[in-house]
């Protein structure tokens, strides 16, 4: 007898003799099978527990059972993860049962690397969220579907522009000078992340409309698959698909009113005529004085506007002569709520998922075709309207009719802050993208061996943006050459091949399964620039304009081999194992493979401990461990020695001749990978039949060789500082994740989940050699004169702490004393030695709160998110909330942020600039989304059925920060300016038929 | 059947496809940039790599104005690694010639002589020189006779290739003659320390002045005779001109004179047929390419092909504000004037005699109230300078059209300079020279000065202090007063104060050690190897 059978025949029953209170009563035994209700396929593992008793069993593989129990039960509950629990009356000793499959999130199936697997099976940190929980209202691109959705992913866009990017963070920073963003695979096809000339953000061309579920992956053991690329995490995006059955289409559409949520806050007119006056009152000097001008004119209403939005698509899926299919088309047009800012994207996703051959070769087709068009404005308008005098009219004599600062020989002055209105008016830079993405998946189950099958993938990332830049001939920025016009064109051709073969056993006999996976991969990323010189709006060729070379071709690439293998025992304990080999065309050939081991193991408590307690739905423990590679940093070839042609305005006369130079550039010919090594502990739960489920997970991340550009010595490169790999940093943090129904009752439903993540980074290695006394690298410029840098890259603390003076305040009233800083060494003079670190600017915790409540046909849905612990640099108050700004030295007038008010800083002093008085507490909690929708049911003659939705999105924001957004997507911790979030009003209809 | 067939086929092709390896793909090689083998294939390369060394004396990186910097590290390109205006910051502003109404960082520790090892703007300076060794060390390792060879170069380009493997040796010297008159020690590298090996190692002040001196001699018969060779390139007399500037500061750099030795030296120059021009307004002007005759040396400026911030363009724009046209350029910058110091050394400010007195803008007079500067900042205070000008002397057009960049060369070695070198180290008992002569080529500098003879001085006048006023008069801000000042004794002491000297408005003395700038610390951490200067 195998020890299963043992254990299920003699123990159980065993057990349940002794458990019982009745033992002597007479007992009966009870036989059955449990099948699927849909299409009446035996279940395994189903658990069956006596009503009223103690006890149990677990259905075998061909979904019988047999239960021996005292004869006063009436009753047996049949459950399992993913089906409803059901309960049937005993009526004779056999009981056969058909239980019904739920939406239980532990059956889903979770895009993972390189293949799916069960919710409940998952060995690694991994977040699938599904259309129903993307953050709703108008999203123009498909990241911020997920803002505040996933515990230790932060997504912050880039600010307010029409279709505009954002910055992704898994679990904080890994690199220091390489990309800590994460990989996006979309369909099988890692996509191009990088820009591309002419549009904001390449996400931005995928129609989020077409994203049917994004998993994010977040510990090694889950993204070490990818390996190389992988150490920011991978998020992967599944787009939908099609479904045998009838055709089915949905329209919908969305009109949405963007508006201005928060405008900066500066001076009045009247602000800067008293200060201009007192100051000249004071000094005697009346230079400034003169410059005054009478009007009132506020410079930000001048430049923002209400922004309009449409997003309209229509999709069919259903299948043709037995082939699924999905065909979707979408048309967006937005609007920015900066003046001339305009994005409109048309697109359209095709999705075939044949079978041939008797169902042994599966073929899957994605194409993603899109055309975005956009319309830049100069965002150096933001920062122009907040700087801009506001005592001067907005209309002037010359220059396009738009007031602006003269010299006095009635020319613009060179240096003085444009006009804001002009800079967006008298600017138009457009551009338009197109990008396809596809791929073609053949998988072919071997007819003579049907364990084994093989994989082929072939995809394709191209992208192709151009676009005209034109400043009008009157505009003061460009007057000089008669305007300006440049045409810019670049493209990008990504290419993925892949083979792989699977190979999948269950061996019942020693009740093990198994999935081994081998891999062959091999990536072209290729980027086709073409230069263009400048001309005048003339026509005449602006001198110095032309390009070195007319094109230019960087390249990268990488090959790869992965293998894996899966192997569950008894449903109880899951094993990962991989192991990929990567190289990269940025090392040279005798440092370009890299290794990148990972595992995990997980434990199905629930099975081992707790298979008949009804109210533990799931329990699992998961370990893993892994290591994921990085080379992505902008150098292509940073082993090479090679030689640079300088341009047109870079040339040196000998004779009569002008000579291009030839530059040697630094390198470092033995820079290798960057590798982190994550360890993760998690446990996932579930109780009371998925009421409240959700997962801890505690992880360490240690990245070594950093790809770090450090300071070298002079005279051992051809450069200061160098692409090299030195330096080590840890991460470490905890992800909590609750997602409860606390109401959940026929016509009411309220669904309340929670995310919260804490993570600490920290440099631990800087240099080669250890040097006592060694201050970091300095990084993050926020002006006040040249390069003061107000971030250090330094042993012990996160990156871009901040390094300041610390400002003496008046003991009386509070308010910080003009130049004043404490000398923290006690040497009697105020020097760089007294500035000390401080603060810094990424979060401790970031967290998510959504809430959805159900009420027959209406529905109200809350999200927002927010984080803590995380400074900013106030750059605006420090740069203009000083009587310098206000009085520029080079003859004219700006305005200055309402914090000089308070602090009446002269700006005479370098180190101003860079007082900790500026850092400001960042923690923020933003109420991203409130929306209400109402199912209409059925219309149209029962034909189609109507949803209907309201939103407004950016509703408001708590903060201690006096900036205009504490949000930021910069990670040096600096904000001078930002183009505002909106705050937009969305309405949609939602039909499907 | 026959199609499952295929298909198997047609899986197992592609699957074979694309499990072989394609390793040898993984070999790329940028399209634009070459290969050292490439870039060194043909003599136009070298030549445009000589370019590149000549260039980074004028401009600071691969594009100009900016963008592509040669030197990275957090350093502001067009102000903290450029060569003319670090020269500028480090031997003007710290005297009686220069103050900066900016606010940029360090800016002001210049004048104040204050000085930190972690000052940013130092960092720059001493970067430059070494990275422009480093280029030359590259650029001989790569011109030797075996290298030509093996290339196939030959004839009158290896001839040239010769020549210029010379003057890149000059340019190596000339570049740590900047360290050891700002920095005295520094981080050493010749044409045997490859890169990405070991760390640089070191070489005392006086070490190097040897090296420079036995460099400039060693070169002498490759270089090519003066005025032999194209425009923008050093022959001979630039040699000799820098070795007289060298002994002439023998006693500062190694304790020991060589007045004797410089003497020779300027000899050299002064017999080599240059000649004093006419006009001294129009050898800071945008087409004193013609003044070539008076320079040994210029480095190269064009308002179009030559283009960066910290060349003379810096020098046109940061000495204006509305005044800019008189620089030729369309806006200033509002920065740099003189203090009272450089005042006090004419008699007559108005440029009406002494006509190098070129103090006197549209905008701004030289009234007592006017040169008195109240306020560090306020450019509106202190004596405005209006000597580098990007206007032609024939009146023609600028290069640029839009009026910002230079077209003014900046000359290294005059022969004025030479004048006085000859002159001083008579004066203080050089063997090879006689007064009277001495007494000439000084009288030859005022009368070109004056436009006649009503200036020219006499013998009894020829004192030591008359020829550092005169060096004051005739060299400002061209790069010299640090070292003249420090030569005298009167840069930190309290024997010669001027406003605002230590950042106090009467000036006042500070300690010895701002003789010499500190070892960036920053350089360091990454070379522990560089010991520092002593008091920093």
């Amino acid at each position: 007898m195998k020890p299963k059978r043992l254990f299920v025949r003699i123990v159980i029953p065993l057990l349940l003799l002794l458990a019982s209170p009745a033992l002597f009563a007479q007992n009966k035994t009870i036989s059955g099978k449990v099948t699927d209700s849909k299409d009446g396929s035996p279940l395994s593992g189903i658990s069956v527990v006596p009503k009223g008793s103690t006890g149990g069993t677990v259905t075998a593989a061909d979904g019988t059972f047999r239960l021996t129990v005292s004869g006063r039960v009436t009753t047996l509950i049949f459950s399992s993860i993913g089906f409803a629990t059901k309960e049937v009356d005993i009526n004779g000793d056999n009981l056969d049962v058909s239980l019904i499959a739920t939406n239980s999130s532990l059956n889903e199936v979770v895009v993972v690397a390189y293949g799916s697997r069960k919710k409940g099976d998952l060995t690694g940190a991994v977040t699938s969220i599904s259309t129903k929980e993307f953050q709703k209202g108008a999203i123009a691109s498909g990241e911020q579907l997920l803002v505040g959705k996933v515990a230790g992913l932060q997504v912050t866009t880039g600010g307010g522009s029409a279709g505009g990017g954002s910055r992704i963070r898994i679990r904080g920073t890994a690199s220091l000078n390489a990309s800590n963003d994460p990989l996006i695979v979309i369909d099988g096809v890692p996509v191009e992340s990088n820009g591309i000339a002419g549009s904001a953000n390449l996400l931005n061309t995928i129609n989020p409309d077409d994203y049917e579920s994004v998993s994010v992956l977040k510990d090694a053991s889950a993204t070490a698959l990818y390996g190389s690329r992988a150490s920011n995490g991978v998020i992967i995006i599944t787009t939908k698909k099609g479904s045998k059955g009838k055709t089915k289409f949905n329209f919908n559409t969305k009109f949405s009113v963007g508006t201005i949520a928060k405008k900066v806050d500066v001076l009045t007119a009247d602000d800067i005529r008293a200060i201009v006056n007192a100051d000249a009152a004071a000094t005697g000097n009346t230079t400034y004085q003169k410059l005054l001008g009478g009007e009132n004119t506020d410079w930000q209403d001048q430049i923002y506007q209400s922004a309009l939005g449409f997003d309209n698509n229509i999709s069919a899926s259903g299948s043709i002569k037995n082939i699924p299919f999905r065909l979707s088309f979408g048309y967006l047009n937005q609007a920015g709520i900066l003046k001339t800012n305009k994005f409109d994207r048309y697109s359209t996703a095709l999705n075939l998922s044949p079978k041939f051959l008797d169902d042994h070769l599966s073929v899957n087709v994605n194409l993603k075709l899109s055309q975005t068009t956009n319309r830049f404005a100069d965002e150096g308008a933001v920062g122009a309207a907040v700087t801009f005098d506001p005592t001067q009219p907005v209309h002037g004599a010359k220059y396009g009719g738009y007031y602006e600062w003269l010299q006095a020989d009635g020319k613009a002055i060179d240096l003085a802050t444009r006009n804001p209105l002009a800079l967006l008016m008298l600017r138009n830079n457009n551009s338009k993208v197109q990008r396809i993405i596809g791929n073609v998946q053949l998988d072919y189950k071997l007819h003579f061996f049907p364990d084994l099958h093989v994989l082929v993938n072939a995809g394709i990332d191209n992208g192709s943006g151009s676009g005209d830049d034109n400043t009008d001939s009157t505009s003061a920025t460009n007057y000089k050459t008669a305007g300006r016009f440049v045409h810019y064109e670049q493209k990008k051709k990504n290419t993925i091949s892949s083979v792989s073969l699977f190979y999948t056993k269950e061996i019942p006999s020693i009740k093990s399964k198994l999935d081994v996976l081998a891999l062959h991969e091999y990536q072209d990323f290729v980027t086709e620039v073409s230069n263009f010189p400048s001309y005048g709006q003339n026509g005449v060729l602006i001198p110095g304009s032309t390009p070195t070379f007319a094109t230019d071709k960087p390249e990268y690439r990488l090959e790869s081999y992965l293998g894996r293998l899966n192997y569950t025992f008894d449903n109880k304990y899951l094993l990962t194992a991989s192991l990929r080999r990567d190289a990269s065309s940025k090392f040279s050939p005798d440092t370009r493979v890299g290794y990148f081991p990972a595992g995990a193991f997980a434990w199905k408590l629930k099975e081992t401990f707790f298979k008949f307690a009804p109210v533990i739905t799931d329990l699992k423990l998961r370990v893993g461990w892994g290591v994921t590679g990085q080379q992505d940093f902008g150098n292509l070839y940073p082993y090479l020695p090679r030689y640079s042609q300088s341009n047109s305005t870079a040339q040196y006369q000998f004779g009569n001749t002008f000579y291009s130079f030839l530059r040697p550039s630094a390198y470092d010919a033995h820079i290798k990978w960057e590798t982190t090594t994550t360890q993760n502990l998690g446990l996932d739960f579930a109780f009371l039949n998925n009421r409240i489920s959700g997962s801890v997970d505690l992880y360490y991340k240690k990245t070594k060789d950093l790809l770090s550009v450090i300071p070298v010595a002079p005279g051992s490169n051809f450069d200061i500082t160098l692409l090299t790999n030195v330096g080590n940093m840890e991460n470490r943090g905890i992800e909590f994740t609750l997602n409860t129904t606390p109401i959940k009752r026929n016509d009411l439903t309220w669904d309340f989940g929670f995310n919260i993540a804490y993570n600490k980074s920290k440099i631990t290695n800087l240099l080669k050699q250890p040097d006592p006394n060694f201050k970091g690298i300095d990084v993050n410029g926020v002006g006040g004169g040249l390069s003061n840098y107000i971030g250090k890259y330094i042993v012990g603390y996160a990156p871009n702490v901040y390094y300041v003076y610390k400002q003496v305040y008046d003991s009386k009233t509070g308010a910080p004393i003009d130049g004043l800083f404490d000398d923290l060494n006690r040497d009697g003079k105020i020097d760089d030695n007294d500035r000390y670190l401080y603060k810094k600017p990424a979060p401790d915790v970031t967290f998510g709160i959504n809430t959805q409540v159900t009420y027959q046909k209406w529905s109200l849905g809350l999200t927002a998110h927010g984080s803590l612990g995380n400074y900013l640099y106030n750059q605006y108050n420090s740069n203009n909330g000083v009587l310098r700004a206000i009085k520029n030295p080079l003859n004219f007038i700006q305005n200055g942020s309402r914090s000089y008010l308070d602090t009446k800083f002269s700006g005479n002093s370098t180190n101003e600039y860079l007082s900790d008085y500026f850092i400001e507490n960042a923690s923020f909690f933003r109420f991203d989304n409130i929306n209400v929708g109402y199912n209409a049911g059925k219309v149209f003659n029962n034909k189609a059925s109507l949803r209907l939705l309201a939103s407004v999105q950016n509703v408001f924001i708590i903060t201690n920060y006096k900036g205009l957004d504490p949000e930021t997507a910069n990670d040096g911790g600096t904000q001078y300016t930002l183009y505002p979030r909106p705050r937009t009003f969305s309405l949609g209809v939602n039909l499907d038929f | 059947m026959k199609s499952r067939i295929i298909i198997i086929l047609l899986i197992a092709v592609v699957a074979v496809l694309a499990a072989s390896s394609c390793a040898k793909k993984l070999d790329l090689f940028p399209q634009n940039d070459l290969t050292p083998e490439k870039a060194y294939s043909t003599p136009a390369g070298y030549k445009s790599v000589l370019a590149k060394i000549y260039g980074t004396l004028s401009i600071t990186g691969n594009a100009g104005p900016a963008g592509a910097p040669d030197i990275a590290g957090g350093l502001d390109e067009g102000s903290q690694v450029a060569f003319i205006r670090m020269l500028f910051n480090c031997e003007e502003l710290p005297t009686d010639e220069a103050v900066v109404a900016w606010n940029d960082q360090t800016i002001h520790d210049f004048h104040d002589l204050k000085w930190t090892s972690a000052d940013p703007f130092l960092k720059g300076i001493y970067a430059r020189p070494i990275y422009n060794i480093t280029l030359i060390n590259e650029y001989l390792r790569e011109s030797t006779d075996a290298k030509l060879s093996e290339r196939g170069i030959s004839g009158t380009d290896a001839d040239d290739i010769k020549k210029s493997r010379a003057e890149a040796r000059f340019l190596r010297a000339f570049n740590y003659w900047v360290m050891v008159d700002l920095f005295g020690k520094s981080t050493f590298i010749d044409e045997t320390n490859l890169i990405g090996t070991d760390l640089p190692g070191e070489k005392s002040r006086t070490e190097l002045f040897n090296y420079i001196e036995g460099e400039l001699k060693a070169i002498d018969g490759d270089l090519a005779p003066v005025k032999t060779i194209e425009y923008g390139r050093v022959d001979q007399g630039a040699a000799w001109a820098l070795l007289a500037r060298l002994y002439l500061n023998a006693g500062v750099y190694t304790g020991t004179t060589r007045y004797t030795d410089a003497i020779t030296y300027a000899k050299k120059v002064i017999a080599a047929g240059y000649s004093l021009q006419p006009n001294y307004a129009q050898l800071f002007m945008a087409d004193n390419d013609k003044r070539k005759d008076e320079f040994m040396f210029a480095i190269n400026c064009d308002g179009l092909h030559t283009q960066a911030y910290g060349n003379t363009t810096f020098f046109v724009h940061a000495a204006c504000g509305d005044d800019h046209n008189d620089y030729g350029v369309g806006g200033g910058w509002n920065g740099y004037r003189a203090t009272k110091g450089l005042a006090d050394l004419f008699t007559d400010l108005t440029g009406g005699t002494d006509k190098r007195a070129m103090f006197t803008t549209s905008k701004y007079g030289t009234a007592p109230s006017q040169v008195a500067i109240s306020d560090v900042s306020n450019f509106e205070n202190g004596l405005h300078v209006n000597k580098w000008k990007n206007i032609r002397s024939d009146g023609g057009p600028i290069s640029d059209v839009t009026a910002n960049f230079s077209d003014v060369d900046f000359p290294v070695f005059r022969l004025s300079e030479m004048y006085l070198i000859y002159a001083e180290a008579v004066l203080r008992n050089g063997s090879g020279g006689d007064a009277a002569t001495a007494l000439t080529y000084v009288n030859l500098i005022r009368t070109r000065a004056w436009g006649n003879t009503s200036g020219n001085i006499t013998s009894a006048a020829l004192t030591l202090d008359f020829l550092l006023a005169e060096r004051g008069r005739e060299l400002y801000w061209e790069g010299h007063r640090r070292t003249d000042l420090i030569r005298y004794g009167l840069l930190t002491t309290g024997t010669y104060l001027w406003p605002w000297k230590g950042g106090v408005s009467s000036g006042t003395s500070v300690d010895s050690k701002y003789n010499i700038f500190p070892i960036p610390a920053a350089n360091r951490t990454a070379n522990p190897n560089l010991t520092q200067n002593a008091g920093y």
